[in-house]
Order: structure tokens, then C-alpha cells, then sequence
């Protein structure tokens, strides 16, 4: 469709013209200026929303929303047309078969050997190795063999040694979608372990011996602790109404040894709901402050961040200090209990603050475990109830973390946003499906690829400038502080403003951290060599022989320090204004473009909200809606940054 | 008057010190003229706290038995416990405390007691002078002149004795503007933006009353800084609703008839008492204890603070976009011209022009801008977020300010030279200090205290190399550009830096800092070895090409 109109959204002034193309996987936009054909691609799988809004004088306006925050304005001259896309897109982003979906189209023209070693990057069981597992206590079991004990737990299970099969079968009788007590983590300092199961299907008395022995068989796994806890994630209220439907929570008159204990996390339809406020208020097109702090407030997303955060804490605390092992469950075991499992894991283990660590974490407690990627994230057309940001929220509280512990972890901010991108893009296969059974029948691992090979081919991208690994704050339990910690959680503009870069800081630390660095290893290799020619041209003071040579080497060295400096001046470039200092960009070179970008960013901020409140009483309109640069639209490119996203895109 | 006759007790042992993220510590608290001394007995690890009694906000005392409480509320915003023994000592340290945080006579403050302990290298009561200022100004335009029409401060109380204004406007004119300008503040320059050649201008409001009184020389003052046929920007900084009230009080604005080559846009920047209560309700929820979240976020938006920050910053934007983007020139003018005046000329500079955003850029414009131009810091900062008495004055104006540089500076980590620690310290001096920089409400006040002659500038000690380099920002490469700050809700954040300093451990963040400044220093010191090597090499590569040639 030409003439198409893509509107910046913080300001329907600025529009640009350009022809919309749908191909079989991306919603493509380019623009007309044809100097630079700027292009705006939006994976199919990505939509998670499309409204076609009435028509107006100039056209009909459509509304897509996407998974990874983005939003795209687009106004379509023709309604007609309008319509068309808009039908096809709803088909599109709702495939209805795995096959339909990018990542058995998506090909990085890597060969089948590259793709296989892509795929044994994250190996399990090196995991429960490097946790010291099997040992006296535990073992692996392979009573889920063929998934015949239960279809969303992997075939390979870690139970305690005194767990025999008889009473794991039958405790997985007793447990909702048979997902009887498995090893989680295990700390092999003080043998304290976190397992995590679904609920019990206690009713109001209901109860099973085999259960029961399998709880004391995990406390007995733990020869220092007399007890265990058992942490149900669920709100008290919500674990007692299932009570009625046969299920529940364990009754400690029951089960020996054991202490319960609660802790509120809302369920899967709060939390979508949480997240459509919270995204409402990111969508406000001038927002006042206090429309953005109460819409903040009221979408309560940070009350249920904080409430996961506070149960993984707990977890950690009673793991690390107390050394009692812990049973998680929530009421299937594939949510919050995932969520919970995994912070208290990151908290306790410095290794899943690794890029490495956080992978195999994440294929632990979420992949292989069965947290039903395919209906949380609505690969597949499905049922938009089941739909919910769980994963996101995890995600989130990592960069919660992050920004209290600067130093933690060896990836930064970019990693955590492309890994929630690609769990919604279904370019690569390790999200796809809701367990691992599926995944095998689709035979996944033969016919696409893996993001984690993809994200450690670019680890460089990744990389945390701040992390040592001998840095204090890389070693042992992370210790979040507890009270008061409210103002600890703070809005992660970063993720759900994520595609509006004018609102982030205009100039990156990180980025410039990592070019010094960068710089300081090229400085490093050179002190090398001039210190080695050095000592050779003093040998060879008297040999004149080797002048000649010498001066070639020394032309290349020249050319190598240029090359540091433009290095070193990298995030300066960032932040500017370089419209209002034309002769300097001739002499950006490579940096012209992410220099452009960021100087179209600084605009479209700086305009709109000025403007904004401008004053109605004194008719000075035109002042404040004159767009500084005076209406002109630099180049830039939407994935910019994401430089990796944008080969393979191309 | 004498010190010892308010000092009740000196002295007294076994006092418990507590503070937030400390194990409490017992030593002797003593109490001086102007400050209280806590030190620990542990021999190992021998512990010492001072504490201005200037910075004292507030003080409660409680007993249990004889077991006597103090809580002890700074300006700073930290809050600090102490356990005394024995009633009758604690009452009369808490009274004593209170009367010494309270003198009402400048002159016996801190200042004009404090003799400095480090070798002054330059006086920095003579480092910003408005002559160097001009001197600067005059190397690219010639449309401007130094007018000591002030000298006596007998024209306008509040201005520097001398003041920078249009060439062609003599001084007798400017004594009619004078009269026309609320507290004879009338137009002079504040900020010369030499990529265009326009011009940022700070006043006071005009007073034209009900009647629509006029200034012929007024307006010729402020049209003489137009291009022919260019038109300039009135930032009027309070809404026209309070701009049209103003008038039945005989001030008012521009009107558009007797300017017609201006246009007028009004922001609202609130004032006084609204900004004073927003400082106390933000400060009361950084410290609420409570762990619930719902409660923290609602507290945050009703203290409005971060609002206020969104104001500001969006006036000195629209200042600054009319100078640099519309090439045109701005008058900014409130009521008083001495505080939302301040904020927006100061920040527009700070946006537009890179020695701002230099330690002594900045420094010059603290001076010029809040110092000199009259913002009256003595009646501002008397008290803070934790004071009872609600006195009309008080207003955290230049905290605002500070806090809108600090938005800035995160947003733009690499362009400024100095870092937050320097801003916090700018803010501690403005509410206590033992410099007399911040003493006196302007120019006058401060020449009548005699100051330079008996208090020590914060200048001298501060730009000194060794506390410089607690200043510096690692990050910093000197940028000449224009930097645009983004003020969207999602942009701006609370300054933690200071409303949180004393309620969270900042020790993971101090580590990360550190390790920033690691990375630069070694890059740093492998750059000199490298050059030096280089220079070794050519050198000898040069020797080695002579002895060819011989």
C-alpha cells in the first residue's frame, strides 16, 4: 500500500510517508525520503494487538500494538485498503499452527553442525553437576521416562535418593497436573535445596501417605535442618477457594516437620490486567506527573513485582541463612513458582548472574519445567485468558536487581530486553510450545535455532562494563535490602517505553564504559608491541638494515590509534545536536548514523513536551508547535540499536 | 553574647548514637558554640561525628524513665538518634541544641567563627566578578555595556552594584525602568548566546497596575536587544491567571499593545509555601517505613515534587528552544524575579551553553545567576523538610534548581564535568555551612555583613585539587553542543542522591562508581604510557635516521 503515513507517536506533527508492505512474517514500512529509505519492520508474532480506528479526512487510521511495547500509528488513505490489511494482519499475527510461525522460516544461513552445537550451549544436566547433583541425596530419576508420570515435567528429573518411584508416582497422584516435588536448586554448602510441585489436592482433608513421605524424604535430603518450608505463592484467600475444587494446600498437622507459609502473589489475570494499565499509562500522549505516578500506582504492576521479589528473598534467606531446604508451589507449579524459583536461584547463586548462568536459569526453571510458553505469550491464536506476562515479570525484577547492584551481573540491560523480545518473536525455537514433550514431537532442535547460541555469538553486545568477576558484589547470596524498599522498585522506562528513545538518557554510561574498555585492550596489545620494537630498535641501533622495515610498522600503528580515538569519542557523538553544528558531521565517519538517530530522538522529545502545556491564554501557539529543527526529519532507523535483530531482519 | 551562657551541659557520657544502616554507638556527645560533637570511646575505632547546629531542622526529646531521647532532624535531611542518661542532662541538651540551631543574628554564625585549616590558593570572593563576565562578553559583542548605576545598591536593594545592560540605554533611562520594574529590578542580561548573537534577558514584573500604566524607556530597554524586524519571547513564569491578579496589586505584565514586537507565553512555576509543603511531603514519604507500595507511589505523586521539576525544566526548555531554535530573544520575569526567574534563566543556560556545565562554569553561574542576582537564600533555606514553624518565606528554590540539574546530568552523563556529590554539596552549603557564601538574602546584605573580609568563601575551598577531584565526573568529555533534556513523566526520576541518602544503604552503588572510575584512571594511565613509548620510539627512530644520513 503506498502512501501510507507511519505517525510519531509522541507528536502527530511529524509523519512520514512511505509504502507499507506485508510479507509472509514482517509488517515492513519504508519511508519515501529516498536518500535514506528508512524502515520500520514489525514481526508478525510480535503483534499483540491491531485496531482500526474511524476514519478521518486524511485517511483511515490503524493501531498495532506489539508484544515487545512497541507502538505503530499508521494512517492508510484508502479505507479500503485500510480494511485489507487490517484483515490480513489479524490473520497473520494469529497463526494457528506451529509451522506457520518465523523460526521455521528464519535461516542464519548457519550449517546444520553450527546449529546443533547452538542447541548443547545449555546442557541441564552440567547444571545439576555443577550444583554438585547426584550426590548422596539426590539423584536423577527416570520415572517420567516417556512423560508418562507427568507430560509437562522433562523426561530427566532430579528427586531426593530416598524417593522411590512408587512414592513419587503416587505423590504425583496427589498433585494438581501430577507435577509432584522436584529438585529446583541445590546448594551443596549446606545441602538446602528449593523444590518446586503444583498444589496439593488436599480438599479440605484429603491426604496422601506417598505425598507426605515424599516431603520427608526432601527434609531428610537436608541432614542439618529438622524441618522444611513450604512456600505456597498464592494469596491465602485464593489457596483456600481452591480448596472447594479439591485442591489446596498442605495441612501441617499432616505432613511432619514441615512450616507453611504463604506468600501473596496475584494470578495470571491480575497481572495481565497490571500490565494493560500499566501500558495505558505509557501510551498517555502528554502525560502530566501526576497522571503518570497514579496510572503507575493504580496499574499496581510494582506492588506485584515487589511481592514476587519478596517471595524469592525469603526463599534465598531461609536457603542461605537458616539453611532449611523449601517447597514452592503456586497452583500448578508453572508460574509464580517459576518465577519465585528463579529469583531466589539468582539470588543465591552468583553463576546465573552470568550471561551463561542466567541462560541455563532460564532454560531450568522455565523451559524444562513446563511454563507454557506458547499460551502465556499467545505464539499460537489461542485462548487470550491463558495470556499473561509472567516471564516479563521475572525479567523485570532482574533489572530491579541490576539497578541495586550495579556491579552483579555480568550482562547488562540490552540482554534482558532481547531476551523478552525473542520470547515473543518465535524467530528462534527455545520458547516455543508449553513443554517439552511438544517440543520434542515437533522435533524442534532439528528445525530451528537457538537464541541462547545467537545471544553468546554477540556476547559482546552484552556485556556489563561494571562486572568483575572478583568484584565483592559478584560473590555469594545477593542481599537485597528489605525495609524500606518501596522506592527500591522503580518504572523500567527502558523495557515499556522501550521503541520512545528520546525519553531515555541520551548519552548510554554503559555503552561508554564498554568503548574505554574496549580501548584500553587495544591500548594494552599496542603497549605490547611498541614495548617489543622498543626493545628491538635498541638492539638494532647499530644494525641500519632494519630502518625500512621498522617504518612501515610504525605507519600502521598510526592508523590503529586514529581508530582508538573515534573509539573514545563514541558516546559524545551520542547525545548531540549535530543539526545545530552541520560542519561537524562530516567528520563523524562511521558514527554518522547512531549519531543521526539519537539526534532525531533528542527532537522528538524535546518539542512535544514543551508544547504541550503551551499556553492557550496568550495565542503564542506557533512557537511551541514549530518542531526546533524546523520540521525536518533526520534518517533513523528503528532497530538501530539492536544492530543484531536488524541482520537478521534484512 | 556569649555561647557558654546557652550551653547548659558541655558534656555528657554514655550517649547512644543511632542512626539508619549503623550498629548504634556509645560515646561522648559534647556541645560547642556551633556544633555538637558525638565521639565513640572505642579505642579500636575511634569514631567522630560533627555536626553543624545550623543544620539542625528540628529536634524531639521523649523519656522513658530517666532514659532521655533526642531525634535530632538535619536540613540535610539525615536524621540522627541519640540516648542520653539522666533527665535533667538530656533536657538541657535538647534545650540547648534548640537555641543554638535557632540564633537569629547572622553574625553569630559559623562563618564568622570558622578560621580555615588548608592553604587558600585563590580567594574566591574575587573569582566570579562581574567585570570578568564582561570582559568575556565584550570579546564577541559590542551592543552591551557595565552599568555601575547600582554602585550603593541605592536603584535596586537586591542587584549587584554593577549590572550589564544595553548599550544604548543610559543610565538615566535605566533609573525610569527602574521605577516601572517590581523592586527596581528592571531587564539586564543573564545569558548572551554567542552562536546567534540572541539574548536572555531577567526582570522583575512590570508594574503597570489596573490602569495599564506604560515605560516608553522600558520598552525601548528591552527593544534594543531585537534584531530589525525580529521578534522576541516574554517567559512570564506564572500563569496569566495569577499574572492578571498581579495586577490588582499594581503589578501585571507586558501587554501586547505597548509591545507589539514581543510575545508573551506564560508558565506556571509555583512558589513559597506550595513548593515548601511539596519538600515536606516528599521527604516525609522517603522516610515512611512502611513496606507498602500502593502507599509509597500515591505519597510521591501528592508531594507534587517531581511536577514541579516537570515545570521548571519544560520553562527552561521553551527558554532555551526560543534562543537556540526560534533565533530569537527572551525576557524571563515572575513576580519578584528572584526565584522561578532564577530557575528558568539558570537551567536555559545550562541547556544552551557548555561552561555551564563545567565545575567553574557552573560555579560562575551559581554566582551571577543566584548569588548576584539576588535570590534570597538566607530567608530560602533558613529551615527545611523538617521544620515545624511555618514561616512565609522559606522555599526549596534552589533545590529545585539543583534537582533539575541533576535530571539533566542523568540524562546526559557524559557532558557535565562535575558529578551528584557536587550538587548535594552545593545544596548542603545553601542550608549550612561554614563558608559565608550562602549567608545574606543579596548583594547588599552581604556587603554590609562584610563578608569577603570575615567569613571564608566556599569557592576557596572548593576549588582547591583535592576536594576538586571528589567533584569530577569520570564520564566527562567536553561537549559544545546543545543538550535537550527530555521531560516526560518517564524521563524524570527522584533524586535519590538526596531524598533517599539516609534510608538506603548506598554502598552497591558507591562500589559501581568506584569501579567507573578505575576503568577511566587505568585507561587513562595506559594512554600516557602508550604516548610515551611512542615518543621514545620516534625519538629514536630520528636518531637512527640521522646516523643513516651520516
Amino acid at each position: 500500500v503506498e502512501n501510507v503515513r507511519l505517525l510519531d507517536r509522541l507528536s502527530s506533527r511529524k509523519a512520514a510517508l512511505g509504502t507499507l508492505y506485508l510479507t509472509a512474517t514482517h509488517v515492513i514500512f519504508v519511508e519515501n525520503v529516498s536518500e535514506t529509505r528508512k524502515e520500520t519492520w514489525v514481526l508478525h508474532s510480535q503483534i499483540s494487538s491491531i485496531e482500526k480506528q474511524a476514519t478521518t479526512a486524511t485517511g483511515c487510521p490503524l493501531l498495532i500494538r506489539c508484544k515487545n511495547f512497541q507502538v505503530i500509528q499508521l494512517v492508510i488513505p484508502q479505507e479500503r485498503d485500510c480494511h485489507d490489511v487490517y484483515i490480513s494482519l489479524i490473520r497473520l499475527a494469529r497463526p494457528v499452527k506451529y509451522e506457520e510461525l518465523y523460526c521455521f522460516s528464519f535461516n542464519p544461513k548457519l550449517d546444520r553442525e553450527e546449529r546443533e552445537q547452538g542447541w548443547k550451549l545449555v546442557d541441564l544436566n552440567e547444571e545439576y553437576n555443577r550444583m554438585g547433583i547426584p550426590n548422596n541425596y539426590w539423584q536423577i530419576s527416570d520415572v517420567n521416562r516417556d512423560y508418562g508420570v507427568c507430560d509437562s515435567y522433562p523426561t530427566e528429573v532430579y528427586v531426593p535418593k530416598s524417593a522411590t518411584a512408587h512414592i513419587i508416582v503416587g505423590s504425583s497422584k496427589f498433585r494438581s497436573r501430577r507435577r509432584f516435588p522436584a529438585l529446583s536448586y541445590y546448594c551443596k554448602d549446606n545441602n538446602a535445596s528449593i523444590c518446586r510441585s503444583s498444589q496439593p489436592l488436599s480438599g479440605f482433608s484429603a491426604r496422601c501417605l506417598e505425598d507426605e513421605q515424599m516431603l520427608q524424604a526432601i527434609r531428610k535430603a537436608n541432614p542439618g535442618s529438622d524441618f522444611i518450608y513450604v512456600v505456597d505463592t498464592r494469596p491465602k484467600l485464593n489457596a483456600m477457594a481452591n480448596r472447594a475444587a479439591g485442591k489446596g494446600y498442605e495441612n501441617e498437622d499432616n505432613y511432619s516437620n514441615i512450616k507453611f507459609q504463604f506468600i501473596g502473589i496475584e494470578n495470571i489475570h491480575v497481572m495481565r490486567n497490571s500490565l494493560q494499565k500499566m501500558l495505558e499509562v505509557c501510551e498517555l500522549k502528554s502525560p502530566s506527573m501526576s497522571d503518570f505516578l497514579w496510572g503507575l500506582e493504580n496499574s499496581g504492576w510494582l506492588k506485584h513485582i515487589k511481592a514476587i521479589m519478596d517471595a524469592g528473598i525469603f526463599i534465598a534467606k531461609a536457603v542461605a541463612e537458616e539453611g532449611v531446604s523449601v517447597l514452592v508451589h503456586c497452583s500448578d507449579g508453572w508460574d509464580r513458582t517459576a518465577q519465585v524459583c528463579s529469583v531466589a536461584s539468582l539470588l543465591l547463586d552468583p553463576y546465573y548472574r552470568t550471561m551463561k548462568g542466567f541462560m541455563v536459569l532460564i532454560e531450568k526453571d522455565w523451559i524444562s519445567f513446563g511454563h507454557k510458553f506458547n499460551h502465556r505469550y499467545g505464539n499460537l491464536d489461542g485462548d487470550p485468558k491463558e495470556i499473561s506476562p509472567v516471564i516479563d515479570q521475572f525479567i523485570e525484577c532482574v533489572w530491579q536487581l541490576m539497578e541495586q547492584f550495579p556491579c552483579a551481573f555480568e550482562f547488562n540491560e540490552r540482554f534482558l530486553i532481547h531476551i523478552q523480545h525473542h520470547i515473543y518473536s518465535c524467530q528462534f525455537g527455545n520458547f516455543l510450545c508449553n513443554s517439552q514433550k511438544e517440543r520434542r514431537e515437533l522435533k524442534i532442535q532439528e528445525r530451528t535455532y537457538s537464541l541462547w547460541a545467537h545471544l553468546w555469538k554477540n556476547r559482546a553486545d552484552y556485556l556489563n562494563p561494571l562486572y568483575r568477576s572478583d568484584h565483592s558484589q559478584t560473590q555469594g547470596t545477593m542481599r537485597p535490602q528489605i525495609a524500606p524498599c518501596n522506592f527500591l522498585y522503580k518504572f523500567w522506562s527502558g523495557m515499556y517505553n522501550r521503541f520512545e528513545k528520546g525519553l531515555h538518557p541520551r548519552q548510554s554510561v554503559t555503552d561508554y564504559l564498554m568503548a574505554v574498555k574496549e580501548e584500553t585492550q587495544q591500548l594494552e596489545e599496542e603497549l605490547e608491541v611498541l614495548g617489543e620494537r622498543l626493545s628491538n630498535l635498541q638492539k638494532s641501533q647499530l644494525n641500519d638494515n632494519k630502518v625500512k622495515s621498522k617504518q612501515q610498522d610504525r605507519s600502521k600503528q598510526v592508523g590503529l590509534s586514529t581508530s582508538n580515538n573515534s573509539l573514545a569519542n563514541t558516546p559524545q557523538e551520542y547525545s548531540n545536536d549535530l543539526k545545530s553544528f552541520p560542519s561537524r558531521s562530516p567528520s563523524q565517519g562511521d558514527e554518522e548514523d547512531s549519531a543521526l538517530i539519537l539526534t532525531q530522538d533528542n527532537l522528538k522529545s524535546s518539542d512535544p513536551d514543551l508544547s504541550a502545556n503551551s499556553d492557550q491564554e496568550s495565542g503564542v501557539e506557533d512557537l511551541s508547535c514549530r518542531s526546533p529543527s524546523g520540521g525536518c526529519c533526520l534518517p533513523s532507523e528503528d532497530s538501530g540499536k539492536d544492530s543484531d535483530e536488524a541482520v537478521f531482519l534484512a | 553574647m556569649e555561647f557558654a551562657e546557652l550551653i547548659k551541659t558541655p558534656r555528657a557520657d554514655n550517649v547512644i548514637l543511632h542512626r539508619p544502616f549503623y550498629l548504634a554507638v556509645e560515646g561522648t556527645l559534647c556541645l560547642t558554640g556551633h556544633h555538637l560533637i558525638f565521639s565513640s570511646r572505642r579505642q579500636d575505632n575511634a569514631e567522630e561525628l560533627w555536626l553543624l547546629h545550623s543544620n539542625i531542622d528540628s529536634i524531639e526529646k521523649r523519656f522513658v524513665g530517666s532514659l532521655g531521647t533526642i531525634v535530632i532532624k538535619c536540613k540535610d535531611l539525615r536524621i540522627i538518634q541519640l540516648d542520653i542518661p539522666g533527665m535533667e542532662e538530656c533536657l538541657n541538651i535538647a534545650s540547648s541544641i534548640e537555641a543554638l540551631s535557632t540564633l537569629d543574628s547572622v553574625t553569630l554564625m559559623y562563618p564568622f567563627f570558622y578560621r580555615p585549616m588548608f592553604e587558600i590558593v585563590e580567594d574566591g570572593w574575587r573569582c566570579f566578578l562581574p567585570d570578568q563576565e564582561f570582559e568575556l562578553l565584550s570579546a564577541v559583542t559590542d551592543e552591551w555595556r557595565l552599568s555601575c548605576i547600582n554602585k550603593e545598591f541605592s536603584v535596586c536593594p537586591s542587584y549587584p552594584p554593577v549590572v550589564i545592560v544595553p548599550k544604548s540605554i543610559d543610565d538615566e533611562a535605566l533609573r525610569k525602568v527602574a521605577m516601572f520594574r517590581h523592586g527596581s529590578r528592571f531587564p539586564v542580561l543573564s545569558y548572551y548566546h554567542k552562536k546567534n548573537g540572541m539574548v536572555m534577558m531577567r526582570s522583575s514584573q512590570p508594574l503597570t497596575g489596573t490602569n495599564g500604566r506604560r515605560c516608553k524607556e522600558d520598552e525601548k530597554l528591552i527593544n534594543a536587544t531585537l534584531r530589525p524586524g525580529k521578534r522576541g519571547y516574554i517567559i512570564d513564569t506564572r500563569s496569566l491567571n495569577v499574572a492578571q491578579q498581579a495586577r490588582a496589586k499594581g503589578g501585571g505584565f507586558e501587554q501586547e499593545a505597548h509591545y507589539p514586537q514581543w510575545r508573551r507565553i506564560h508558565k506556571c512555576i509555583e512558589r513559597f509555601n506550595i513548593l515548601q509543603e511539596s519538600l515536606i511531603k516528599l521527604v516525609e514519604a522517603c522516610n515512611d517505613q512502611s513496606h507498602n507500595m500502593d502507599r509509597w507511589l500515591s505519597k510521591l505523586e501528592a508531594s507534587n515534587w517531581l511536577t514541579h521539576i516537570k515545570e521548571i525544566l519544560t520553562a527552561a526548555c521553551l527558554a532555551a528552544q526560543c534562543i537556540d531554535r526560534e533565533g530569537a530573544s527572551v525576557l524571563v520575569h515572575g513576580t519578584e524575579g528572584t526565584d522561578s526567574t532564577l530557575q528558568v534563566t539558570s537551567l536555559a543556560q545550562i541547556i544552551l551553553d557548555p561552561r555551564c556545565r563545567t565545575i567553574c562554569g557552573f560555579e560562575s553561574l551559581v554566582v551571577r545567576e543566584w548569588l548576584q542576582a539576588g535570590h534570597p537564600f538566607q530567608q530560602r533555606c533558613a529551615q527545611s523538610a523538617y521544620s515545624n514553624s511555618k514561616q512565609k518565606w522559606e522555599a526549596p528554590v534552589f533545590l529545585l534548581f539543583l534537582d533539575c540539574v541533576w535530571q539533566i546530568l542523568r540524562q546526559f552523563p557524559c557532558s557535565f564535568e562535575f558529578n551528584e556529590q557536587f550538587l548535594i554539596m552545593l545544596f548542603e552549603h545553601a542550608y549550612a555551612s561554614q563558608f559565608g557564601t550562602f549567608l545574606g538574602n543579596n548583594e547588599n546584605e552581604r556587603s554590609k555583613l562584610k563578608l569577603p573580609q570575615k567569613t571564608m568563601s566556599l569557592w576557596s575551598w572548593v576549588n582547591r585539587s583535592e576536594e576538586l577531584s571528589k567533584f569530577q565526573n569520570p564520564l566527562f568529555e567536553a561537549n559544545s553542543l546543545v543538550i535537550w533534556p527530555s521531560v516526560a513523566p518517564q524521563s524524570l526520576q527522584l533524586w535519590e542522591g538526596v531524598f533517599l541518602r539516609w534510608n538506603r544503604p548506598s554502598k552497591f552503588l558507591d562500589e559501581a562508581h568506584e569501579e567507573m572510575i578505575n576503568i577511566i584512571k587505568y585507561n587513562k594511565e595506559l594512554q600516557a604510557k602508550v604516548n610515551a613509548l611512542r615518543r621514545q620510539l620516534a625519538e629514536m627512530e630520528t636518531d637512527d635516521r640521522m646516523q643513516e644520513n651520516l
